[in-house]
């Protein structure tokens, strides 16, 4: 039996019945990264010596008792831009090459007490910015589907190590995307929570006002099980909710019987994918036929979450990235005069050109005589954006559209024209400013066998309404394992 | 409504950013900022004069506890990951001339 092609929650399942060790499940995860790791490089680092350790450890967790939960014995992959104690942390950048945290993601403390195993850390965009995974300082991961294409971004070593069947699951990270599109790309499941869900702390910041850490995985089921492990109320973070529904997997129902569901008209027009459009049409009609009310709306302002966003986030990344100055931890330059530029030359030798370029726009737009025009602008546009959704929310469950214009692009096409990639995120930005849950499950491929991705979105606290319209629409469909999966 | 940034605001902006580029990359960097200002000002489309900046989707408000420290000393880690450090202090160029 190939124990990779099973879900997070089928592997629990059978380590449980005791006829899968978790040796056995973290070796089998170990031997396919060996195998695979060349073609796709979804992992920065890859821990076979903690892995191992700690499989051990938890086998006798579970067998005493200690480990209970449904993912306990599970190994996962966590992005590289979650603290993990001891473990190299290097959010794919030159500047944090050496890294080793003193201490672990709150997230990721979460998946350990159900008895994670962590069996490596994977490839990003650096510092999460990109959408393709190519701006990693540790070379682009590929699409296991294809792998002249790009996986997607920033968390493309996640969602690529799920859809190659490294391992059973990922954590990633969204902060415009970055859970949602890759999962896209990749043919696998993403949840993006309400912002303030899962903790924050110990998760490297880049907009911290619109990152949320979510799961990755082969379907819904998976999906809600590990957001109900990882969401938590955490005192260490000052952003985050105090919630009392968290019991995600009690949606997990198939049945959409009178739910409202609206598909925004501004997300089929111009730039879109006539396949990925006819994908997504085929996937409402389906909820449609389940007993769904689907029907389509003016959303409004959805050409302007972009550059609200990227003001919004850059200024965010040029204050958060200040503290990479080559003093406490990571990269410094060899040869300098005087603090000043010791920080300078620290700086400009340790981040990739994407990094810079949206250190320097942040600056500027937070700068003193264009702070008002650009950020405060970008603020204000926010809460438009947000009034137009709850506008929207008022009358449906549900909002659903593509996760991304386009299937997977070829490596190499994007980085080129940096404004071409941010338009990408067209549809996937302004569910962060809003701090709207969404959802990506794969709902068909392209004339290229490239898979297409149906994004659901829901408002905010109301994950539970998302899961249960993927998991219903997810039941008219199988799952279809990658190529490199299956190799 | 095409945006140009000078040579003294990109100098600046780059005093703000701490980041010290190459002329090349200045040049880029310079270019890429105009286009992406020049997508920005969109923005300006919007009439926004009646809206307040909304920094937070949810009221968000200090969250105060005790000034009682929980953690053990980590002070031996946290120097581990110091590019250059002498017993228990970080190591940085003179900062004031004596």
């Amino acid at each position: 039996m190939n124990l990779l092609s099973l879900t997070a929650v089928e592997l629990g399942k059978k380590i449980k019945a005791h006829e899968v060790t978790v040796e056995e499940a973290t070796r089998a995860a170990l031997d396919a990264i060996h195998k695979k790791e060349d073609k796709i490089n979804s992992f920065v680092t890859v821990d076979e010596e903690g892995a191992l350790a700690r499989a051990k450890e938890v086998q006798k967790g579970i067998d005493d008792g200690t480990y209970t939960g449904p993912l306990a014995g599970v190994p996962v992959a966590i992005k590289d831009n979650m603290c993990t104690k001891g473990l190299l942390t290097t959010c794919s950048s030159k500047i944090l090459y050496n890294f080793l945290p003193t201490y672990t993601a709150e997230a990721v403390i979460n998946l350990e007490k159900a008895g994670a195993v962590i069996i490596g850390k994977t490839n990003m965009d650096e510092f999460a910015m990109g959408s393709t995974t190519e701006t990693s300082a540790f070379g682009a991961t590929k699409n296991p589907w294809n792998t002249e294409h790009v996986p997607g971004g920033s968390s493309g070593g996640s969602c690529a190590a799920v859809a190659a069947e490294e391992c059973y699951y990922a954590l990633g990270s969204d902060t415009g995307g970055s859970i949602r599109q890759p999962s896209s790309f990749c043919g696998v499941t993403g949840i993006k929570p309400t912002y303030g869900t899962v903790s924050r702390y110990g998760l490297i910041a880049y907009g911290s006002s619109l990152d949320q850490i979510g799961p990755v995985a082969k379907d819904v089921t998976d999906c809600a099980t590990i957001l109900e492990i990882i969401t938590s109320y955490d005192k260490k973070d000052s952003t985050s909710v105090k919630r009392e529904d968290t019991d995600f997997t009690s949606a997990l129902v198939d049945d959409v019987k009178g739910m409202k569901i609206g598909i925004p008209r501004d997300y089929l027009g111009e730039g879109l994918d006539p396949e990925v459009k006819d994908a997504i049409l085929a996937a409402a009609k389906k909820l449609e036929e389940k007993g769904a009310i689907v029907e389509e709306f003016d959303l409004s302002l959805v050409e302007y979450a972009i550059p609200a966003y990227y003001v919004i986030a850059a200024a965010e990344a040029s204050s958060n990235l200040a503290r990479f100055d080559g003093v406490k931890y990571g990269y410094r330059t060899e040869q300098y005069e005087g603090l000043h530029n010791m920080y300078k030359k620290s700086r400009s030798e340790g981040f990739g050109p994407e990094v810079k370029r949206r250190i320097m726009l942040g600056s500027f737009v937070l700068s003193s005589g264009y702070y008002d025009a650009y950020y405060l602008k970008a603020l204000r546009t926010k809460a438009l954006i947000k009034q137009a959704f709850d506008k929207a929310f008022a009358k449906y469950d549900v909002i659903i559209g593509p996760a991304a214009p386009t299937t997977a692009p070829k490596l190499g096409e994007s980085l080129s024209d940096p404004l071409k990639m941010y338009l990408g995120d067209v549809y996937t930005v302004s569910v962060n400013l809003a701090g709207l849950p969404g959802i990506t499950v794969p709902c068909g491929q392209d004339s290229k066998g490239l898979p297409i991705g149906l994004q659901l979105i829901g408002d905010c606290f109301k994950e539970k309404n998302i899961i249960r319209a993927a998991y219903s629409f997810e039941q008219t469909r199988e799952y279809k394992h990658s190529p490199v999966a299956e190799a | 409504m095409a945006n140009v940034i000078s040579d003294e605001t990109m100098e600046y902006v780059g005093i703000l950013a701490k980041l010290e580029l190459s002329d090349e990359e200045k040049e880029a960097a310079k270019k890429d900022m105009e286009s992406m200002l020049d997508y920005i000002d969109k923005l300006n489309e919007l009439d926004t004069s009646n809206v307040e900046p909304m920094s937070h989707v949810f009221p968000v408000k200090n969250v105060f506890r005790e000034d009682v420290v929980e953690n053990g000393d980590g002070g031996e880690e946290t120097l581990a990951n110091a590019p250059e450090r002498r017993d228990r202090a970080f190591v940085v160029p003179m900062t004031v001339e004596g």
